[in-house]
């Protein structure tokens, strides 16, 4: 294998063969059952594995097992659920926008959905997941339509100028949010937890009415992939080969308001997965957009439940909401990014 | 700072024994003082804005006097100032709405000289100190300075100077790749500025619950129960710095033309940066200390001074005006326009955001 890719003498990932691809898909997925384990091991108080699976499988009365299925398992869920929305939609925004440093987090697109929540729940007295959650759409369909404008010029994009779009965007979006808490104390009180970004505390009864909004954008997701492909090349070879530019946008655009929009709903702005995970994912397989979507499918979930144990161990036995410690790890990819913008453009 | 004194001192003496060099055209009308060794030139232009700036502070200064929960009128308002008023209007004009507006004023200008520092080193009107970070990191060294010394004011001034610093060259080294582009040092602001920020999120979950309250208070960037003995304190820093600052202006001007014109011009171009971050960096840790981070007043008040003043290049003076009276009506509007009274960061924030969108959009609408 790795003869070969020496003879033809390109980088080993645009080589790889399916198998390999395939095999690293089964690494990734391993990490993520066990990870989706150790998430519902650790917390304020280890559970031995044979409690989990009997909690699981034979719940009984026993505190612990209440303890396992009332907060562990939902809040597993819904870091898994969260991740692979916000993984794909960072691997469909960078691929739309060929920007290595566009994500739903630093482009605004989260900012634009929960401030849309917050009038929501503030303003208009919207308590259920089932109203809000259209908000939240329309408030990332909204930023996300609007910091590609503010970031393309005639010549095409330019990368540094949509992050400071999305940035400002981000910055207003949260100046206003957080006028409308202040005004609002009691909307302030219902936003408290959901504005740091936590998957904690989230009831399943949030998560189910979105499950199709997310299956729906990620069977889109994967139609557009071949598309992207495609214009990754340019958007002159893309028509060439009989693309639809403005249909293929659309349906991408329409995909990742779903899912970032759908995440922030349940889960609050989680900054930098959306970023980070598919420039892993594009370190490991090349290009292909398909593959992308798989790995960072994968790859962010495991990211995001890494960050949340992470977060109960460090200040063990109080806890770091997960938002904040995307932040802590996704920085530094940022700025590691920027300085080597070439290596991993797109 | 010996480089601008000696090049002012040669270039006046020069000045008065030759009388060609004093008509020297610089394109539009100019006002020239001398005093002694002291000799200032201002544009017309900007004499004529800060004049027009300044009497639109005095209408809002007194329009913030007068409204309010409790309404006064002027004459009061004259005769409580004049030390004709007891009781309540008294306290309510001289201790409780005038402390807040001096405040405003002095906070505004050192964000509005801070600004125009960073836009003219870094040559690029999105250098803003908020955004490239060094406010999180002020506001993080006072955090720490709340939270485990639990200090006073000044040493919270103290952290919150060389929190600012330290993130400053911490940023400087992180975007240095062959020198420091432009672009490149803003995203690395703005990624460390987030690390910083998940980071003072996490000094809060850390501290008790009354100090999170008092440090998250803060943090909006408020103006709220400004007392007299902050505004003292925070304007002799002020005050200090400054000075410095228009020292350094003129050697600032002669840097936006390249490091090679200036030093081929006698300024002593590495010494004269590092004296400029420090004020800069400076300045702003000193507002964010007293209020917390009142964001974009720095990014906005240069670039509206400009375009009000026409003048080439980013000027100091003005943009400590407009930077006055934008903090001011801020303000106002962040006490008046909701039941509520609200930080002053928040109305800043929304306000000067959508500035910068518009900025970006005539920006990249002009790169064609």
């Amino acid at each position: 294998m790795t003869l070969q890719t020496a003879d033809l003498g390109v980088p080993g990932a645009f080589t790889a063969p399916g198998t390999r691809r395939s095999i690293g898909l089964f690494v990734a997925l391993a990490a993520l059952v066990a990870l989706l384990m150790l998430s519902l091991i650790i917390g304020s108080k280890m559970m031995p594995p044979a409690v989990v699976w009997d909690a699981l499988f034979h719940p009984s009365g026993d505190f612990d097992h209440f303890a396992i299925r009332d907060f562990r398992l939902p809040r597993t869920i819904v870091g898994l659920v969260v991740g692979m929305a916000l993984g794909v939609s960072g691997a469909l925004i960078q691929a739309l926008t060929r920007n290595p440093l566009a994500g739903p987090g630093i482009l605004g697109v989260n900012a634009g959905a929960s401030f849309a929540v917050t009038v929501a729940i503030g303003l208009l007295g919207v308590r259920d997941v089932r109203g809000y959650m259209w908000f939240a759409f329309a408030g990332a369909l909204v930023v996300t339509i609007m910091v590609l404008l503010l970031g393309s010029t005639r010549r095409g994009q330019s990368p540094v100028v949509m992050v400071l779009a999305g940035v400002c965007v981000g910055a207003v979006l949260g100046g206003a949010g957080s006028a409308l808490q202040l005004i609002n104390p009691d909307a302030f009180d219902q936003m408290r937890s959901w504005g740091a970004g936590s998957i904690l505390g989230r009831p399943l009864d949030v998560v189910w009415p979105i499950l199709p909004f997310f299956a729906g954008a990620l069977v889109l997701a994967f139609a557009v992939s071949g598309p992207l492909n495609a214009m990754a090349l340019g958007d002159e070879l893309a028509v060439a080969q009989g693309v639809s530019l403005v249909r293929t946008r659309i349906l991408a655009i329409i995909a990742l308001t779903l899912l970032a929009g759908g995440a922030t709903a349940i889960a609050g702005p989680i900054g930098f997965v959306g970023l980070m995970v598919p420039h892993v994912a594009r370190w490991i397989v090349g290009p292909d957009q398909r593959w992308i979507f798989a790995y960072s499918m994968l790859l962010a979930p495991s990211l995001l439940l890494a960050s949340d144990i992470l977060g109960r161990i460090v200040m063990h036995p109080s806890e770091i909401p997960v938002g904040i410690v995307t932040a802590f790890v996704g920085a530094p990819v940022l700025i590691l990014l920027v300085r080597r913008r070439k290596v991993s453009g797109l | 700072m010996t480089t601008r004194g000696v090049s002012t001192s040669t270039r006046s003496s020069r000045a008065t024994r030759s009388p060609e060099v004093r008509r020297v055209d610089f394109g539009r009308r100019v006002v020239v003082v001398r005093r002694g060794w002291v000799a200032m030139r201002f544009e017309w232009r900007s004499v004529i804005v800060c004049t027009a700036v300044a009497v639109a502070v005095v209408v809002m200064s007194v329009l913030a006097l007068t409204t309010g929960s409790y309404q006064i009128s002027v004459s009061q308002v004259v005769s409580a100032l004049t030390g004709g008023e007891t009781g309540l209007v008294h306290d309510i004009v001289v201790e409780w709405r005038l402390p807040r507006i001096a405040a405003a004023l002095v906070f505004g200008s050192a964000l509005g000289v801070s600004g125009a520092i960073f836009q003219s080193m870094l040559r690029n009107p999105l250098a803003d100190p908020g955004i490239i970070g060094f406010s999180q990191g002020s506001y993080t060294g006072a955090l720490i300075v709340i939270l485990v010394v639990n200090g006073s004011y000044l040493q919270l001034v103290g952290g919150a100077v060389l929190g600012g610093m330290a993130t400053a060259v911490l940023v400087y080294v992180l975007a240095y790749r062959r020198g420091v582009q432009g672009f490149r040092l803003i995203i690395v602001g703005i990624g460390v500025s987030a690390m910083l920020g998940s980071l003072n999120t996490w000094l809060m979950l850390k501290a008790s619950l009354e100090q999170a309250m008092a440090a998250a208070a803060w943090g909006a960037g408020s103006l709220n129960g400004v007392s007299w003995d902050q505004v003292a304190i925070g304007g002799t820093v002020i005050g200090a710095l400054l000075l410095p600052a228009g020292i350094l202006s003129g050697p600032m001007r002669q840097m936006e033309l390249g490091d090679d014109a200036a030093a081929s011009l006698g300024v002593r171009v590495a010494a004269t940066r590092l004296a400029l971050v420090v004020v800069g960096v400076a300045l702003t840790a000193t507002v964010t200390a007293a209020s917390g981070p009142i964001a974009f007043i720095s990014l906005v008040a240069p670039q509206i001074a400009r375009r009000l003043a026409r003048t080439a290049g980013i000027t100091l003076v003005p943009a400590a005006f407009v930077g006055a009276l934008l903090c001011l009506t801020a303000d106002y509007i962040a006490q008046h326009i909701a039941p509520t009274p609200l930080p002053v960061g928040i109305v800043t924030v929304v306000l000067g955001g959508g500035y910068l969108g518009w900025l970006l959009f005539t920006e990249a609408r002009r790169r064609l």
